[in-house]
């Protein structure tokens, strides 16, 4: 399987929200919806306090539990890939999906009912692009790529900066990396 | 101090500002899963142990109710679905690790069952409607099977509304996303609570006294075990993870603490219990009909406040500041 990750460094992101626009152009996502979205965690006892931001979205586990509980296949792996997407078609819009995911990244957006999600822009990936939101990142904090190939920058960011992903205790083994 | 706030507008519908996919249709589907399951186990003990005599409603009567409780699940089922055109879709697939889909099959299978189990005891339960059926020719030969394999079909029944019954719970505790739910006791809790609903409404049903003393008993060792099932829930949830300790919170303090320990644990199992007893001992029968009442609204009540309460529960604490609703007023006071 061909892994794909994202990696967004902390240090040079200032939560400017390009990525979330960029998103809703590129996927013509609905107003009041959204398939990203920027978190400012704040922690430490005043004055000495640290921030960080952090662009958050679907995190394309290895082991989705989105996947694993959706009762029809609708949600299902692009390709051989950790990439999640689902299939309108086989969506009975049980949300089953929703309930399953510990990061709260999935939502019911068509108005026919289906649910999408952050789809790490598969349709840009597979011409060889970045996802909208990594491309359009003014400080250039976000990189895209695959884990399998050694020579990829994302590999290179991930051997040589600390790292971490979010709440890697839920067991989902989720593929967005944040360089801290 | 932690504080993870949202910088970016984010009020996803059904998950903003905490999950609230599913609501009172689902409450009710597991309610009547539970109900239904209940209705086919007992109707099925009566027959495999020659109850007739003692319990008659229930040996020869009660299957009927199954697939109409069953039906109005499903109904309201259904009306949650947000893609319903594709309802069928449950049936165009089969996943393993999804208890959803189980449940979709266990359903199929249940319905087809349950008319045997209603047609093995049908001449005997609704006569007057067994003889329209006994005047063509394949009607009678069916239902002079289905009696002569009465047994049979019994025993074949149970294992079916265990599953049933045991689904219910499984689905909700399958999802490890959601800390409240997240335990492997709920799958039984459900089973004994959907037992006790149906063993309720034979009481409330049923008009002989040795059937409504039998299933009174019944119930009262029901609830019994239905206290001792919740309080192992807690002490799972209370030992668990820091997750599974907050959610806790929500029915210890937290925003369903009320439901929870007065309309489900106090109104549905302590109350019924000690009017149950007070019938038993015969010290006092002019509740009686109280119980039975106050059971079935229990056993809703339980499946409501898990539901909610599990969708409460949460790996993620963001704050927000943002809302729609600011949004469109500030547009609306724009000259």
């Amino acid at each position: 399987m061909t892994r794909f990750v994202m990696v967004i460094d902390t240090r040079t992101c200032i939560g400017c929200g390009d990525c979330v626009v960029a998103c809703k152009t590129e996927n013509k996502v609905p107003a009041g919806l959204n398939r990203d979205w920027v978190v400012e965690a704040t922690s430490g006892t005043y004055p000495d306090l640290k921030t960080e931001f952090r662009s958050e979205r679907c995190n394309h586990c290895s082991n989705p539990t989105c996947v694993t509980l959706c009762p029809t296949g609708a949600s299902h792996l692009w390709n051989n890939t950790n990439i999640v997407l689902v299939e309108p078609e086989k969506c009975t819009g049980c949300k089953a999906c929703i309930a399953a995911c510990p990061y709260d990244a999935r939502l019911v957006m068509h108005p026919d009912g289906y649910i999408d999600k952050c789809t790490f822009c598969h349709h840009r990936v597979e011409k060889g692009l970045d996802p909208a939101c990594v491309s359009s990142c003014p400080t250039g904090c976000m990189h895209f790529g695959s884990l399998d190939d050694p020579h990829s920058k994302v590999n290179h960011l991930l051997k040589t900066r600390e790292h971490k992903v979010l709440k890697p205790e839920t067991g989902n083994d989720p593929n967005v990396y944040y360089l801290i | 101090m932690s504080e993870e706030l949202l910088v970016t507008a984010r009020e996803n519908a059904l998950i903003d500002p905490s999950l609230h996919i599913w609501t009172w249709e689902v409450a009710m589907y597991l309610f009547m899963g539970g109900l239904t399951a209940g209705i086919m186990f007992f109707a099925a003990l009566m027959t495999v142990r020659n109850k007739e005599h003692v319990a008659p409603f229930a040996a020869t009567r009660l299957a009927l109710l199954a697939p109409i409780a069953l039906s109005i699940g499903m109904t309201t089922l259904f009306l949650d679905l947000e893609h319903k055109l594709f309802v069928y879709r449950f049936y165009t697939a089969f996943q393993i690790t999804s208890p959803m889909s189980w449940g979709a099959w266990i359903l199929i299978v249940v319905y087809p069952f349950s008319v045997l189990q209603i047609l093995s005891t049908f001449r005997s339960g609704y006569s007057s409607l067994a003889s329209h059926v006994d005047k063509l020719t394949p009607g009678r030969l069916l239902l002079d099977w289905c009696e002569r394999n009465r047994t049979a079909i019994a025993y074949a029944v149970i294992p079916f509304a265990v599953a049933l019954g045991i689904y219910t719970g499984i689905l909700l505790s399958a999802f490890g996303a959601r800390p409240f739910w997240n335990s492997g006791v709920l799958g039984l809790l459900f089973l004994v609570s959907g037992m006790s609903t149906a063993a309720a409404l034979v009481v409330l049903v049923a008009r002989q006294k040795s059937e409504k003393e039998l299933f009174t008993g019944l119930d009262l060792a029901l609830i019994f075990a239905e206290i001792a099932l919740v309080a192992l829930s807690l002490i799972s949830l209370a030992s668990g993870s820091g997750q599974h300790i907050d959610a806790l919170q929500i029915i210890m303090g937290g925003s369903y603490t009320i439901e929870f320990w007065v309309l489900f644990v106090g109104i549905g199992l302590l109350i019924p219990a000690l009017l149950e007893i007070l019938e038993i001992s015969g010290i006092s029968k002019s509740l009686a009909m109280l119980a039975p009442v106050l059971v079935l609204i229990g056993g809703y009540a339980l499946r409501h406040v898990v539901l909610d309460a599990g969708q409460e529960s949460t790996w993620t604490h963001y704050e927000t500041q943002y809302s729609s609703e600011l949004l469109e007023r500030l547009h609306e006071e724009r000259p």
